[in-house]
This record gives C-alpha cells, structure tokens and sequence, in this order.
C-alpha cells in the first residue's frame, strides 16, 4: 500500500509574539516545526506500516527549499521518502492554487491513501485537504481521530465530530485528514533512521520543470484569493485594573455582579 | 468588472441536522441583512439554501430569520450529510443561480463542504472568518467585494482576504461571531425547489455507527456565565467550580491547563479551542495569552484576577485585579453567598 | 579544524533534546524523589534507539560516532543525571567492551538485544577494598578445565539488578598482579548471583547502584572476554570512554542548571525589577555560561579523538576533571541566584546540585584524573 502524507512546515505559534510598538508580528528567532495535524497522520501511517511493513510512506510537502528538512525528519521518523515541490513558480498560492499542485504531484508519485492534517497552525484554513481530495477525484474524511481496519480496498476509520463520533468506511483511493488530539501521538525520529539518512538522499525535488503546470493555475496567478491587509489586534481600552486586599478584591467584583443583576436572589 | 454582472445576492448555507438548524445559519443570515443594508443600490437579496431531505417546511423559519428567498433541495440523498452529495447538489446550484457571494458556517460540516465546492467551481474561499465588510469604493462601481477578515497564527495576526476576479466569493464563518437578529415570525419570502441531476447515488462513504460523546455533555459555548481557569489556578480548581456553581456558571479554561492534564479539550477557551460569548467571563489565573484571548475577548464583560500587574488579561478586561487567585477564590465565594442573600 | 556539528549530529542532538524535554523532565523530579529506576525513560530511549548509538548496525547499532552518543548523555542530563547515568554506564562501560573485546560469537549473541535496548548491561570493577586502586581486585576466577568459577563482591554497580549482562573483572592470576585480572560477561539469573545492598545516594537517587555478589558462580570459557590477564587493560580504555560520558553528563547537569537559572532571574522581581536587570546577576550567569562551553568542548574533542581512533586517555581524563568541577561550581552558582526557591525541592536546581558531585567521583575521582594527566606530563 502507498500512503502520502501531506505536511506543512509552520512556524510555531506558541512562540509568536507582537511587538507592542510596531503591532507587527515578531518572527525572528520563532523555531519551524512540522504542522501538528499533520504529525498525528505521519504517525497513523507509521502505524500501519508497524502492523503491514510492505507499506510504503511518503512524506510531501509545497514550500521553500528548506523545508526538505522538515521531511527528513519525517524520514527519520519510519517514512521512506520524501517529495519536496519547490518552485518560485509556486509561491503565494492560495488553498486553491496549492491543492492543483499538490494533486498534481500526489498523481505522479502514485497513492492509495492520502494522509493530510485537518489544518495548519498558521495559516488555519483545513481547506488544503478536502480540496486536494476534490482535485484528486477522490472521497475525502475529514477530522479522523483513529483507524480502526485498513483493507485492500476500503479503510473504516473513526471520525471525531462536535457532538458525535462516526464509524465511517471509505473506499480506496482517498484522503484522509486527521486531528493532532486524535489517538496518534507522533513517535520520536530515530537514531538508525538518522544515520540512513546520510547514505542516501531520500528526498526527490520537483519543480514546476518537472509537474509543467499552466503558469496561471499555480502559485500567485492561481489564486482566487488575495490578501488585501493584515493587522494585529488593538487592544481595548476599557479595562481598569485594581490593586486590593483579597477580602476586597471579592467584595467587589460580588457587588459588581449583583449590580450587573448576574448575581440574582 | 462586467463579467459579473450574472453574479448576484448574498447565499447562506443553512446547515440542519434532522431538521434542527443550526444557529450560526441564522447569525449569518442576520449579518447578511446588514451587509446588503449597506449596499441599497444594488438591490441584493439574503438568499437562504437549506439542503436536506423532508426540510420543505423549515423554509419559513429561515425567512422569519431574515431571508428573502430559501431555495430548498430536499431529496432522500441528502437526508445525512455527506460531501458527496452535499456537495455534487450545491455545486450545480451555484452554477445555476450564480450568487455574488456565499457563505457557510465554519462548523466541521461548513469546512469539510464548503473547500470541496470551491475547489470543484475553482471559487475563491476564505476560512473561519469573524468579520464581513462590504468595500464600498468597489460598490459605488457596482461591485459587492466583500472584505473578508480572519485570524492567522493562532489568533496572533488578522488578514483581510478579497476575490477580486472569481465568483461566487466563499466564505466560511466562525459561529457566536455575529448576533441573531430578531425574528420576525410575520416575514414573507419566496420559496423556490432544486432539483439536482445526480451523476451517481452510489455513496463512497458509508457511516457504519455514530456513537454519542460521552464527555461532551457541557458546551461552553453555550453558557452565559463562564468562569476561565488558567494555569495559575490550577492548584485551586476545585475553587473555581465553586465560583461556578454559585454563579450558576460553566467552569472552562485556557490551553495551558488541558495541556497540563488537568481538564478536557472541549472546557478549551481559545484560538484552538473554542469561541465563547458569555455575558460574563471571569478569568481566574488566566494570563491572556493572545491566543487564549481571541477565543473569549467579545464577552460583554471579562473580570480578571491575576496575581501579575503586567498579566495580558487585564488589557482586555473591564475590571481587573491583581491578587492570588488561591486566595481570593475562597473569599469570593462568600461574597457571592452574601451578596445572594442581602 | 571545524567547530559545528555535522547535519547528522545536529538532528540527533534534535531527537535527544525532544525526548529529554518531553519526555524524560517530566518525571526527573520523582524519579529522585521516589529513588526509582526511571523504567520509562529507559523505554522512550529504546524508542529512538538511543541505546546502541555508537555500535555498528549489523550489531543492531545506529553506527553513528561516539560524538552524537556524547550529545544524547548531555541532552539526557540536562533534565535527568539519573536517567544519563543509567544511558552512559549501559552504553558506554557495559556494551562497549563487548563490541570492541568480544569474539565474533560473543557480539553476535549479546550485541543485538544490548543495542537495540532489549536488554541493559552494567559494568563491575569496583571492590570494596578495590576504588581508585583498580589493581586491588579480590574477587578470584579460577579456571577449572570447562567453567570459571566467580567469587567475590561487587559495590557501586550502576545499573545493577536492573541490568541482564555484566561486564565483570576478576583476578585469575593473583600472582600477577594487574596482569592476572581477567573480564567475563556474566548475564543476571546465573546461579550464585546475587545483588546487595541498594546504595542511599545524595545524588542520582534514580540510578540503581547496588552491590553484585558471586558465590561459586559458573563462568562458561567462551564468556572470558579478550585473553585472560588482559582485563586491567580492558577496563582502563573502558573508562577512558566512559569518562566522556561522564564528562558530558556533567557538561548536561550544568547546562541545565543554567537554564532554569535564566528562566527563573527574568521572572523574579525584586526591588521593582526582574533580578535579570541587576549586574551581579548578568556576570554571575556569563561566568557560569562560559565555563561550561570552555568544557563542553573540551568534552566534545575527546569524543572526537576517540572517534578517530586517537589516543584519548589524556584528552578524557582532562574531560572529567574540568567538566565535573565546572558542574558542581556552577549548579552552586544557580541555587544562589535562585535564592531560597533554589533551596527548595520546588527547584531543579537543589536535585542538579545533588546530582553533579557524584561526576566528580565515579569512573575515576578528579583525584585518579589529576594522576592520569600529570603522568603524562612528568613521564
């Protein structure tokens, strides 16, 4: 069986921070890290690899060339190989333009599973799965929390909902996309797999030399949607801040809620 | 911009589930009546699009919300959700009825629907929006571009997306955002069926079972009054309850405190978590991480107790208070007990 | 001359913080309060295949250098000295010597459970009238025509009754001296073989060190490792390994004082201000921070000697010495800055304190160290 597993190198968003003067975003020194969604599918694949050796994994991602590390560690982690899709060509696409490339590429390399996160930490869409699954013709199940039996054809996996979870079977080929609070904690790399690492390069790059995609379908030109601007939040300046006794303290927010007529008798 | 000139109306996916519609369909709606308020020129219209099957009669309901016209496609098909159906039916209205803009609930149906259909029409989509303007330079030439603004990087930067040159302009749209109009149960409307041409009713997903969450027995979401526990008082949670439980609150809390073990995901207030617009949010221990903040921030009041004067919590508090949450819980709970009983 | 890890260390040294921090912190506190062998850390290790680092793979070894096994100690470390010890004296003192000493069959039938983590092994040389004075070694094999025949006690064994495999030193030859000391494996369930006494340690109260007594135990011949007479020099190059690791575990213990030194001064006011904005605070963390990058490398070179296949017993010893000296300074140095928290067991800090003066006794006191380089100054 083929898996691919869609992954995205985002900055880690814990670390972000605003500069309060500037109200821009500080990005300086915020470490990369694997999307995490997209860790919890890696480690679904992983684990059908453990039960099912002959299973072959490949990690993929669209970015800049450094992300090729980012899918080495994938590798270092049990997946085979990796694709990196890099080309100037596709930069600025949107989550319409980046699913045609990706599709495209997923359609070179041959699957029978595709394996996405529900969403990215930065960019927070959850579009690039379902609408990569649309490019690719195939069915799609979204927010999967665990795979509970993969056969030749068909895979049944549990889906995790508001309210609800849905024991759903879907016929190969698909895609799935899976949630970082799923049951699939991402293993460690490891060290053998490090050291493989060296002996060979594991990761294939394709350009836009290599996918020859219509130059308006990809990156910028391909995107329907545009980023008009980008602000960081104000702050309100409502607030008053006091500096009580505790015995104060619980006076008075009590008298204010019973004036606000939230404490009733 | 004459190539849209077929483009017309504001489309708002009504999302239902046997029958129950969701509410954030009406918030939407709602917020649709304001935007095309701001465009009279135009004429538009709040379109309402319920798919389902025996959901005829809830067309009214939705125009007692705020619609002009439902256009219902009610067939055995789209009984439960599926994408594929869901989607095969609402790509061949839009194609037929070509709206200017449509919008969706960001709900996990919305976000698992809505990016299938934009990518089938090749639509521009934006996702998990809190705020719709109209452009109004772009209106007085006679274009309804909608100025779509969401959050990014965890809640840490805003981006304002527009579809300049696709249509229908698609949007997904995080629910608790926009208010519920009134109803106004004397609204008349039209009432208009579609059928769609189905090129299969093969399923290619077939839901074996659906089990009940056992844990997800409070929503939050829906609680008036909440009480924010934050990693600062989770030596004192049982505190906290109390506060709760006087008030006749929800208890819930920051990212910290799931991560730490101590409560379960769906309590999680935040960019992760989930939007909450309780009339009163006090925020125990909670230091106001932005993405913490951007989960709660529209409650109509936030009261903070934070044993740091520089806490973020407090720049978006109404009334803060700097102290030792393990101290003065206890005491508030007294309070409260006295303040019921005066 | 080239200062920067390769691309391969610098992932490895990834993987080794991600498991420390991850994993191995979070339970660092109470595997020293409880004085438990850390079971779990073990299996996380053995997860990433941490446990056969510098072993060929057809061994079941990642077949990386002794440098990236050096990094895992000092990551490990830095969160957990107990967890380090347990990682350094399986590695490096009780797998090494197989690898490097053992017949063909011998590698073959213990290497690849030992690598892989299946099983642990320790190392046995210290007697209790046998310390800095190897030599003094008073448990006896006698060869009787098929078995050897172990007798005698062990004390101060790492890893010990939580270990399967045993690298174990015994005079076979009283007569002569340092040449009439052999090494065995000797694997844990062989009748006569028993454990003693659990040590109370002040330090790395996770590590199991225990006493190992031999009471007529049989030694199969093929188990003899190297040539009999040879184990004095078998334990010698054992430890001039080991002493990295322990030069980088204690490289890691001061490490990671510091960071939670400089966590903690930024947050904690006084006089109106974070103590990070008072000069004394700013110099004391620069000195600390210095002396102990003026180690690692010291530490890292002798890694790399070894790798290399260069004389290292200098370079190892010199390792030791200024790394556990610089560890004990500077976790002193933190608890100050800490105050009275750092006092407390509220703080790593009191527990790093504990845990680094034992770097500067086992495997070779600063004392044995000292003798070691001026030895080879005054030749």
């Amino acid at each position: 069986m083929k898996i691919i597993v869609l992954e995205k190198q985002v900055p880690d968003s814990t670390e972000i921070s605003v500069d309060k003067k500037t109200g821009t975003l500080i990005r300086e020194g915020v470490p990369s890290i694997t999307n995490p969604d997209d860790m919890a599918g890696l480690e679904a694949a992983l684990q059908i690899k453990d039960k099912n050796p002959d299973t072959e994994i490949t990690v993929m991602t669209m970015g800049i060339p450094k992300a090729k590390g980012m899918l080495e560690e994938g590798i270092a982690r049990g997946a085979d190989k990796g694709v990196l899709i890099t080309d100037r060509a596709f930069a600025g696409a949107d989550t319409c333009a980046t699913s045609r490339t990706l599709a495209d590429a997923i359609n070179k390399v041959g699957y029978d599973i595709v394996f996405a996160g529900r969403q990215a930490i930065d960019g927070d869409t959850a579009q690039v799965g379902p609408q990569t699954a649309e490019r690719l013709g195939v069915p799609q199940v979204t927010y999967v929390d665990e795979i509970l039996d993969v056969k030749e054809d068909q895979i049944t996996v549990k889906k995790s909902l508001e309210d609800v979870e849905q024991v759903v079977t879907v016929k190969l080929p698909c895609l799935l996309t899976f949630l970082s609070d799923s049951v699939y904690k991402p293993r460690y790399m490891n060290c053998n797999d490090i050291v493989d690492l060296q002996k060979e390069d594991k990761v294939q790059v394709l350009t836009n030399g290599d996918l020859n995609m219509d130059p308006s379908l990809i990156g910028l030109a391909g995107s329907p949607t545009s980023v008009k601007r980008t602000f960081t939040k104000d702050v309100s300046d409502k607030t008053e801040t006091f500096t009580l006794s505790e015995q104060e303290t619980a006076d008075m927010i009590a008298k204010t809620l019973k004036e606000k007529q939230i404490i009733t008798k | 911009m004459a190539k849209f000139e077929e483009y017309k109306d504001i489309y708002v996916f009504v999302e239902q589930e046997n029958g129950n519609i969701a509410e954030v369909g009406y918030e939407l709606i709602s917020e649709a009546r304001k935007l095309v308020a701001t465009i009279p020129a135009m004429g538009y219209k709040v379109v309402g699009v319920l798919l389902g099957n025996g959901i005829k009669d809830k067309a009214q309901e939705v125009i007692a919300h705020g619609a002009d016209k439902v256009i219902v496609v009610d067939d055995e098909l789209l009984k439960d959700y599926s994408t594929q159906f869901y989607a095969d039916a609402l790509t061949q209205l839009i194609n037929k009825y070509k709206p200017d803009s449509f919008l969706t609930g960001a709900t996990p149906l919305g976000r698992d629907l809505a990016p299938r259909v934009a990518a089938r029409i090749n639509a521009g989509l934006t996702a998990d929006a809190t705020k719709i303007e109209v452009d109004q330079e772009e209106a007085a030439n006679g274009v309804a571009l909608l100025d779509v603004t969401r959050p990014t990087f965890g809640g840490n930067l805003f981006g304002t997306i527009v579809c300049k040159n696709t249509r229908p302009q698609m949007a997904t749209i995080r629910p608790k955002v926009f208010e519920l109009a009134p109803v106004d149960e004397s609204r008349t409307g039209e009432v208009e069926e579609f059928k769609p041409t189905w090129t299969t009713t093969e399923p290619e997903v077939f839901v074996e079972k659906v089990i009940e969450k056992v844990k997800g027995d409070v929503d939050i979401t829906k609680a008036d009054i909440l009480v924010g526990a934050g990693r600062g008082a989770e030596g004192c949670l049982d505190l906290v309850q109390q506060v709760a439980d006087e008030l006749g609150g929800v208890v819930c809390c920051s990212r910290a405190v799931v991560e730490d073990g101590y409560m379960d995901k769906d309590r999680q207030v935040g960019q992760t978590g989930k939007t909450v617009r309780p009339s009163l949010y006090l925020a125990c221990g909670i230091s106001g991480a932005v993405q913490h903040c951007a989960g709660m921030d529209k409650s109509d009041m936030i009261i903070s107790i934070n044993r740091d004067p520089q806490a973020e919590i407090f720049s978006i508090s109404n009334m803060g208070f700097v102290g030792d949450v393990n101290k003065v819980l206890p005491l508030l709970v007294e309070s409260i007990k006295a303040a019921k009983s005066e | 001359m080239d200062f920067n890890l390769t691309e391969q260390q610098k992932m490895m040294q990834k993987l080794f913080r991600e498991v420390a921090q991850n994993e191995v912190k979070d339970n660092a506190a109470d595997v020293d309060e409880q004085e438990r062998f850390p079971k779990e850390n073990v299996e996380v290790m053995r997860q990433a295949k941490m446990l056969g680092i510098p072993f060929p793979r057809e061994y079941g070894g990642a077949g990386a250098d002794y440098l990236s096994y050096i990094l895992a100690v000092e990551e490990i470390s830095k969160v957990c000295a107990t967890t380090g010890t347990v990682l350094s004296a399986h590695t490096s003192l009780g797998t090494w010597p197989i690898a490097k000493f053992g017949t063909p069959e011998q590698k073959e039938k213990y290497l690849p459970d030992l690598t892989t983590g299946k099983k642990i092994a320790a190392f046995g040389l210290t007697e209790p009238n046998a310390g800095t004075d190897a030599a003094g070694q008073q448990t006896t094999a006698v060869f009787d025509g098929e078995n050897y025949i172990l007798n005698g006690t062990k004390i101060f064994i790492t890893n010990a009754g939580e270990a399967d495999v045993y690298i174990i030193f015994a005079m076979t030859d009283k007569s002569k001296g340092n040449h009439g000391i052999s090494a065995f494996i000797v694997e844990k369930g062989w009748e006569g073989f028993t454990f003693g006494l659990h040590e109370k340690k002040l330090g790395i109260r996770g590590s199991a060190t225990r006493e190992l007594i031999f009471n007529n135990v049989k030694i199969p011949k093929e188990n003899l490792l190297g040539q009999e007479g040879k184990g004095f020099k078998i334990a010698m190059m054992t430890l001039d390994g080991g002493r990295i690791g322990i030069a980088a575990q204690a490289v890691g213990i001061a490490q990671g004082a510091i960071d939670e030194a400089v966590v903690y001064v930024k947050q904690r006011k006084q006089f109106g201000r974070p103590i990070a904005r008072f000069q004394n605070t700013q110099f004391q963390l620069a000195t600390m921070q210095t002396k102990v990058d003026a180690a690692r490398l010291m530490v890292y070179r002798a890694a790399m000697a070894k790798e290399n296949g260069e004389s290292h017993t200098v370079l190892a010893a010199e390792a030791k010495l200024i790394a556990s000296e610089t560890a004990m300074e500077v976790t002193t140095k933190a608890i100050q800055l800490l105050g009275g928290y750092g006092y407390t067991r509220d703080m790593p800090v009191e527990r790093m304190f504990r845990d680094a003066k034992i770097t500067e006794i086992y495997e070779g006191t600063s004392e044995v160290q000292r003798m070691v380089i001026s030895g080879s100054m005054l030749r």
